[in-house]
């Protein structure tokens, strides 16, 4: 019975609070619009049954959204801005958790810290920082203006740029440390070996400590590429008009236009383009695990 | 270990400098006394006294932390029930599900988790206001401190649990008395990590508010889209220095927890 009780309590939570409003986000996806409150006809009904929606059913909202091309360039440039950065991510922090890995074993526990403790500063926070240093005439502007390296201020501000560095920013943490945990556990002598039969520092780095931090890099690329592709904060703040992400889409779609079926609709593409990436990720921990035990 | 080659040394440096520069600036420019937020104009603290002023501020801060206590505290009881589900439960219709909906959660995008809250909240006629809030950072913050309590219920050995209970302690006794003490540091950390996300929330947040209630995000965000300004210079200095004390001095108990703990393993080895 205490069994029972202890299993059911955050079951029923998480039913009623995960997956039931899954299950409405795909029923409103299937509805049609209209100027009322709330802003849609529904297309399944009690009394009408099961027949009945699936006679009107006709994945308008859907259709709609191949036909619009701003949503499919929205998804596209999402995964276009979530690859670039996850790879810009990938080589600032592989050289920080490489260092780190080597550091003197009484340093690492601070580096560590120094490392996890902006991820517990507020995200938003974070993302605002630079909108004085990148504007027109922030910090970074008055520093180039001052050594002379440009004669006139760049816009980097509500650019793509602007974005890349916010995410490279504040996704930082998580390429690190599942990379820093890979590398700690290398064995230095395997190293030393290759060195000593010949190899070069470089194509021992290249032979070795690569492929035996892989999971590590393929853990850190997903930790990051994952959540970018939803990304709203950063596109909303550092962004520009021309800067596309889906997330930005979705949010515009829902609280300015209003149009929740077609929100929806964009919500469920999105989840459905998410799931290959987060099977993958799934798979390399599992991988991971089995190596552990 | 040698001394650091140069390379090393570079990359930790530039990292470093990337990663804390941004947020000194921010910092410095709390205590300018001009308007202009990228011109230093004197060192001065009226952007904390206008900030102290400042009502819709102050209420807004004061909402944030009633839902984070909340519903961090909801979190923590409903993920560790969920992890010793998961870990110590064996089977039962719908393991397979149950650990889906508790893994999901983490790598679904806010906006989706967002959009779904708030079309259930309108489909059972919910107004939305703190108590919708509570409900959402609950339902994320669970996940994430089952996750945390899990990891350390899987590494623990299961045998001190079955010597309790072959010495006749209740299965509810042996949790209180055996279990939990061990799980407690995961446990603490589960409530510091859902407490942190529950701050920070901003998406989620917009979706299941309601004109009544407003979180700090959400004001900050709709002051910060206008541009960077002195209040909020100073509002973010307030939140760094309560964020850093904050993971200083857990950081610091910690490893004096730790010494400790050598110590002590060290006397029973002797004695």
């Amino acid at each position: 019975m205490r069994r029972f009780a202890l299993i059911a309590a955050p079951y029923l939570w998480l039913l009623a609070l995960f997956l039931v409003p899954f299950a409405i986000v795909l029923k409103i996806s299937l509805s049609d619009y209209a100027i009322s409150i709330p802003p849609y006809t529904p297309q399944f009904d009690w009394a009408t049954g099961i027949g009945a929606f699936l006679e009107k059913l006709d994945f308008e909202n859907f259709i709609w959204l191949t036909e619009d091309d701003l949503y499919w360039k929205a998804y596209l440039s999402s995964l276009k801005i979530a690859l670039i950065s996850t790879f810009m991510t990938l080589l600032v922090g592989y050289p920080m958790a490489y260092a780190m890995a080597r550091a003197p074993a009484e340093w690492r526990a601070t580096l560590m810290m120094l490392v996890i403790l902006p991820f517990w500063t507020s995200f938003l926070i974070r993302v605002y920082a630079w909108m004085g240093i990148l504007s027109n005439e922030g910090f970074l502007n008055q520093f180039l203006l001052w050594t002379g390296m440009i004669s006139e201020p760049l816009t980097i501000l509500n650019t793509n740029t602007a974005v890349y560095i916010g995410i490279v920013y504040t996704y930082l943490p998580f390429m690190i440390l599942p990379i820093y945990a890979a590398l700690e556990r290398l064995d230095d002598s395997l190293i030393e070996a290759a060195e000593d039969l010949g190899c070069s520092r470089l194509t021992a780095f290249w032979l070795i400590t690569i492929p035996l931090s892989k999971t590590g890099i393929i853990a850190g690329c997903f930790l990051v590429f994952i959540p970018v592709i939803g990304e709203f904060v950063i596109p909303s703040l550092l962004g520009g008009s021309d800067t596309l992400m889906i997330g930005k889409v979705l949010w515009e779609e829902f609280f300015s236009n209003r149009d929740w079926p077609v929100a929806s609709a964009v919500a469920v593409v999105l989840l459905l383009l998410l799931i290959i990436p987060i099977v993958l990720f799934q798979r390399n921990q599992q991988k991971q695990e089995e190596a552990d035990t | 270990m040698t001394r650091m080659s140069w390379f090393n040394t570079v990359s930790l440096t530039l990292g470093f400098a990337f990663l804390y520069v941004p947020m000194l600036i921010l910092v410095i420019f709390s205590f300018n006394d001009g308007k202009l937020v990228t011109v230093w104009a004197g060192f001065s603290t009226r952007w904390y006294g206008e900030l102290m002023q400042n009502e819709a501020f102050l209420d807004a801060a004061w909402v944030t932390i009633k839902v984070a206590v909340a519903s961090s505290t909801i979190a923590t009881v409903l993920g560790t029930m969920a992890a010793y589900v998961l870990v110590r439960g064996g089977r039962f219709m719908g393991r397979t599900l149950f650990s889906g909906m508790i893994y999901a959660p983490l790598v679904m995008p806010e906006v989706i988790t967002g959009l779904s809250l708030l079309l259930l909240f309108i489909g059972i006629g919910l107004d939305r206001g703190v108590l919708t809030i509570i409900l959402a950072h609950t339902t994320f913050s669970m996940c994430y401190v089952s996750v945390v309590v899990s990891s350390r219920l899987m590494t623990f050995d299961r045998s001190l649990e079955e010597a309790a209970l072959d010495l006749g302690c209740s299965a509810a006794q042996a949790f209180r008395l055996v279990t939990l003490p061990i799980i407690a540091p995961a446990v603490i950390s589960g409530w510091l990590l859902a407490f942190t996300l529950s701050l920070d929330d901003l998406v989620i947040a917009s979706f299941t508010s309601g004109p009544a209630a407003t979180t700090l995000p959400i004001k900050i965000y709709s002051a910060v889209r206008l541009g960077v300004s002195p209040e909020i210079n100073a509002l973010s200095t307030i939140m760094i220095a309560i964020v850093t004390i904050g993971v200083i001095t857990a950081s610091l108990a910690n490893k004096r927890q730790m010494v400790r703990q050598q110590r002590d393993e060290q006397s029973a080895v002797r004695s």
